[in-house]
């Protein structure tokens, strides 16, 4: 089976988001009002897999060994069947 | 004596590193590709600085995972000395053999610029030739410096001095305004463990000579001349 994985790689909450407050400081500058900006990061990966627990088992280590440092990132995965 | 430096797509501080150690110290040191697969012939390795893989994905990450990085590990487990400049450190924390990991200055700029440094420790093999708690001055040229460990590894850093440099003002004050990129604790540069792998933000090659307004980074590549000779 082939599935589509999307995943998200975050900064821990509370970990400095330079980029989005830099964002959110140009979001004011035109006008707008936000509490908060965050960056994140979307990958997206098809792989073939048996089903699709084998599919969000390979995603997660492919997380934990490069896509995300774990030091300072959470990350979510997504999976879906695609034909 | 012989050292390896080594050069990945993008390392662009690796022929004044191989300057400094071949014609301002005497010393064989030899470029290698990032395809090398062996390293045993060597004494002592330092990884420069630059923008390996254009820093996709995280600053020093993939270069962290190309198989050299498993020679690299190999010899600091045999106890030689190992160099990351900049990059290098980059690579050194994505690959695991240093705690922590460098994140984008908090005021997300690129900062080249000349800075303090206190060296918090003469018990390596990159500072041996330093006194504790001389202030040096060797200039930063990064955007992903900001040093980020939590709080047990930052205790744990201080518990086993570890940290080797730290960003200060020319009274040798770690205040937050020489704090060049937002590090927890000013931290510029830390070591391992056991000590002989060093990662430090600031460039000491370009402090290696009169020519450059500050020859105080020598030091640290005659450390470590002095820390092989003597093993």
């Amino acid at each position: 089976m082939q599935y589509q994985a999307e995943v998200i790689i975050e900064l821990k909450a509370g970990m400095l988001d330079p980029e989005g407050t830099t964002v959110k400081r140009a979001l004011e500058h035109l006008g707008y009002e936000a509490d908060s900006v965050r960056t994140a990061k979307k990958y997206t990966i098809v792989l073939k897999a048996a089903d699709i627990h084998s599919a969000r088992e390979n995603v997660e280590e492919m997380c934990q060994k490069l896509i995300a440092n774990p030091i300072i990132h959470n990350y979510s995965v997504s999976l879906r069947e695609i034909e | 004596m012989s050292i390896a430096v080594v050069q990945f797509g993008g390392s662009n501080c690796d022929l004044d590193i191989i300057h400094v150690l071949k014609d301002v110290l005497g010393v064989d040191a030899e470029l290698v590709w990032y395809k090398e697969e062996n390293l045993d012939r060597f004494d002592g390795i330092v990884i420069p600085g630059g923008f390996s893989y254009g820093d996709y994905l995280r600053a020093g990450a993939i270069a962290a995972r190309t198989p050299i990085m498993n020679s690299v590990k190999k010899q600091a487990d045999a106890g030689k000395p190992v160099i990351g400049i900049c990059n290098g450190f980059q690579v050194l924390t994505e690959s695991g053999l240093l705690a922590g990991a460098l994140t984008t200055n908090n005021y997300p700029k690129f900062r080249c610029e000349p800075t303090y440094l206190r060296v918090e420790t003469t018990d390596t093999p990159f500072t041996s030739m330093f006194r504790k708690g001389e202030i040096l001055s060797i200039p930063i040229a990064h955007m992903e410096g900001n040093y980020y460990a939590d709080e047990p590894t930052l205790a744990a850093l201080e518990k086993n001095d570890q940290v080797v440099f730290r960003y200060v003002d020319k009274n040798g004050n770690a205040t937050d305004e020489a704090n060049p990129n937002g590090s927890r604790e000013n931290i510029a540069g830390i070591v391992s463990q056991r000590k002989n792998v060093l990662g430090m933000m600031p460039h000491p090659e370009r402090a290696s000579e009169e020519v450059l307004g500050s020859t105080d980074g020598l030091k640290v590549f005659r450390s470590m001349v002095e820390y092989i000779s003597d093993r």
